[in-house]
């Protein structure tokens, strides 16, 4: 999706940590990876079973060069990785969308084996030619995604690229302070007397109109100008209302209580959650977005044997799992999101949404030409009185 | 001339390779057209320079240049004397007392700015330090506003208000004072007549090294005004980072540039102006 797991602050960074060490401490050391090695010994004794041994798959060496977020990647992950396969990764760190894709705009499209996206991003690399078709015959353990993870509008099937996490849109709020339960963008766009000046919004472009076009029944990655002018209408009026806009540490501002509504990604309410049990998070009645991060591996890539590798590996419960722990963000992994600690689920009930209620939210897409329209809309909203 | 050259080099250097050579770069994208995922498409046009006129961008344009004017004036009004009351210490003095002025330097603003916001927030130090005293019922607005901007600014700024003041009242030769209470002048007269007009040039450095990184600045405004409203900073940064519109962008950089270009003039002019009088007069 979005900026959430660009902890690109030391503010962001701490309290990340602060969550790791809780989730450590939740999970204990039983957790132990007992790895579900998937399909890849399925096809045992097929009615073709081959008098020679079957074409051994091509094995990965060398190395590939890996860009994503910084703190996105679970601490073991890329050590096991190379142990398990011999293939060293080499991670690089992007503290944005708009900064990785800066950088393969300087070398057209190279560079690099795998890029973390989020999926409009996705599909921009994918306009542009950059992206590899997915052979899904090198990926064993595809078939452990969600059938709801091939369905999204940006990448029907999964063409070209596999989602990392997801999850959706929504507003956390303070239970012990909002008298009420809150159900609907309303609550936060026109709000009662008792929010005001108590909410942030997010301030990124997609998830700033977010609640105004959903409020009024348009899609998330509407362009039609009049319905957009309509949005901008609601949003110059319920800025009046907010404390602030915040991408990065509404959470905190839950915990401290200088806010008790913020506008916020799923994953990032559970960070405020960790900290007070009675931050809750709720999906507004008229909808959200389904925001994912995404792999892609890029045509460009000297080395797809050992890219189809790792995101393989990264497709395995076990090690999906361990991406939850870290982020508490959803995996598209059902097996993985089973494999999660009883007690981490309770703690953050919206890591128990299903990959259906999930595909009720609608994918953010590239926007593509109505990217300046957007941007002017936003400056209309954020320089408006 | 050779050795000249040779001690011109490096400066010329790099003055071309990271000035001349962007301000050359952002003029020739400002007349491209967007490329749909950044970058630009060489062909010529002048739209983005009509939809600069757009009155929003005069607005946010104003309104930053109404918070660096303030801020600028608020950072002399405290830099002043801050720089007068060091440039008087005892000698030994002063250096520690300069060091303690550049000290918050060594911490990145950012985060520097980031402590602005555990005082300042409704459930912040101050407001939680006054309720608890009983001095006020709610929370008092001390962030997410104007205040907080100029706040951020002069706090981030004002050691550059600080040190050309004072470099150029510590050169300022005391018998030039004392000749002036000599002929009778009282102190604040011989403030008014004799250091304010020859410590002019401090001030205006000063002022520009303020004016400048404040009027363009993004990362204040964005944290401590909780992005309630924008800068040009902001703008230009959006322009750059979210919306892939580098032409845009371009256009209104090159309005900043050509606003402070303007500024700078005139401050030079006036600072001439002035020089002349003081030995004419």
């Amino acid at each position: 999706m979005n900026v959430p797991s660009r902890p690109t602050t030391g503010g962001r960074f701490a309290a990340l940590l602060s969550v790791v060490a809780l989730v450590v401490a939740a999970c204990g050391a039983g957790a132990s990876p007992a790895p579900t090695t998937a399909p890849t010994a399925a096809p045992t004794e097929g009615p073709t079973a081959a008098p020679t041994p079957a074409p051994t798959p091509e094995k990965p060496s060398g190395k590939i060069v890996v860009s994503n977020w910084d703190l996105y990647f679970p601490p073991d992950l890329i050590a096991n990785f190379t142990a398990e396969t011999g293939v060293e990764v080499e991670w690089s760190k992007h503290t944005t969308n708009e900064d990785i894709v800066g950088k393969l705009d300087a070398s057209n499209g190279t560079g690099f084996d795998i890029v973390f996206v989020s999926a409009p991003f996705a599909e921009g690399l994918n306009n542009r030619g950059w992206a590899e078709t997915l052979d899904h015959g090198r990926l064993a353990n595809i078939g452990n995604l969600a059938p709801e993870a091939d369905k999204l509008g940006y990448d029907p099937g999964n063409t070209f690229s596999v989602p990392y996490t997801w999850g959706t849109t929504g507003l956390c709020y303070r239970s012990d302070v909002v008298s009420f339960t809150p159900s609907s963008w309303n609550d936060m766009l026109q709000p009662k007397p008792e929010l005001e000046k108590k909410m942030t919004a997010l301030a990124t472009d997609r998830w700033l109109l977010l609640p105004a076009l959903k409020s009024l029944g348009y899609s998330v990655n509407e362009t039609d100008p009049a319905h957009l002018d309509e949005a901008k209408a609601l949003l110059i009026e319920a800025k009046k209302h907010l404390l602030a806009y915040d991408d990065t540490t509404f959470y905190s501002k839950l915990v401290s209580g200088d806010a008790s509504l913020v506008v916020a990604w799923d994953g990032w309410c559970n960070y405020g959650i960790a900290e007070n049990a009675d931050i809750k998070f709720i999906v507004p009645s008229e909808g959200s977005d389904l925001w994912s991060d995404t792999m892609v591996v890029l045509k460009s890539s000297g080395n797809k044997t050992a890219a189809y590798a790792f995101i393989d590996y990264i497709l395995r419960p076990d090690v999906a799992k361990t991406v939850v722990d870290l982020t508490l963000y959803k995996v598209p992994n059902p097996a993985a999101m089973a494999l999660v600690d009883a007690a981490t689920m309770t703690a953050f009930p919206n890591l128990g949404m299903s990959p259906a209620d999930l595909l009720k939210g609608e994918p953010e897409r590239d926007l593509g030409d109505a990217a300046p329209a957007w941007a002017q809309l936003v400056a209309e909203i954020t320089a408006g009185q | 001339m050779r050795r000249r050259l040779l001690l011109l080099g490096p400066a010329f250097g790099w003055w071309a390779v990271f000035l001349v050579l962007p301000v050359a770069l952002v003029m020739v994208y400002s007349v491209f057209h967007r490329g749909t995922y950044g970058g630009v498409v060489p062909t010529f046009t002048l739209d983005n320079f009509a939809r600069a006129l757009n009155p929003l961008y005069l607005r946010v344009l104003l309104f930053s240049l109404r918070v660096a004017v303030i801020t600028t004036v608020i950072s002399l009004l405290i830099g002043y004397p801050a720089a007068y009351v060091i440039a008087t210490l005892p000698r030994r003095w002063r250096t520690p007392v300069l060091v303690l002025v550049i000290m918050p330097f060594w911490t990145s603003l950012l985060i520097r700015t980031y402590a602005w916001i555990v005082l300042l927030s409704p459930k912040g130090l101050i407001n939680n330090g006054l309720a608890g005293l009983g001095l006020i019922d709610g929370p008092l607005p001390l962030l997410y506003n104007e205040f907080a901007i100029i706040l951020g600014l002069v706090y981030g700024y004002l050691p550059l208000m600080i040190l050309p003041i004072y470099s150029s009242i510590e050169r300022l030769h005391p018998e030039l004072r004392e000749a002036s209470s000599d002929l009778g002048a009282t102190p604040f007269r011989t403030f008014l007549r004799v250091t304010l007009p020859l410590t002019l040039p401090g001030i205006a450095a000063g002022c520009i090294f303020v004016f400048v990184p404040s009027l363009g600045n993004f990362i204040v405004p964005d944290l401590l005004g909780g992005g309630l409203s924008i800068m040009v900073g902001n703008l230009i940064q959006g322009q750059f980072l979210k919306a892939r519109d580098w032409p845009f962008g371009a256009v209104l950089s090159l309005a900043l540039i050509a606003l402070m270009g303007v500024l700078l003039f005139a401050q030079a002019w006036l600072l001439e102006r002035s020089r002349k009088q003081a030995i004419d007069g």
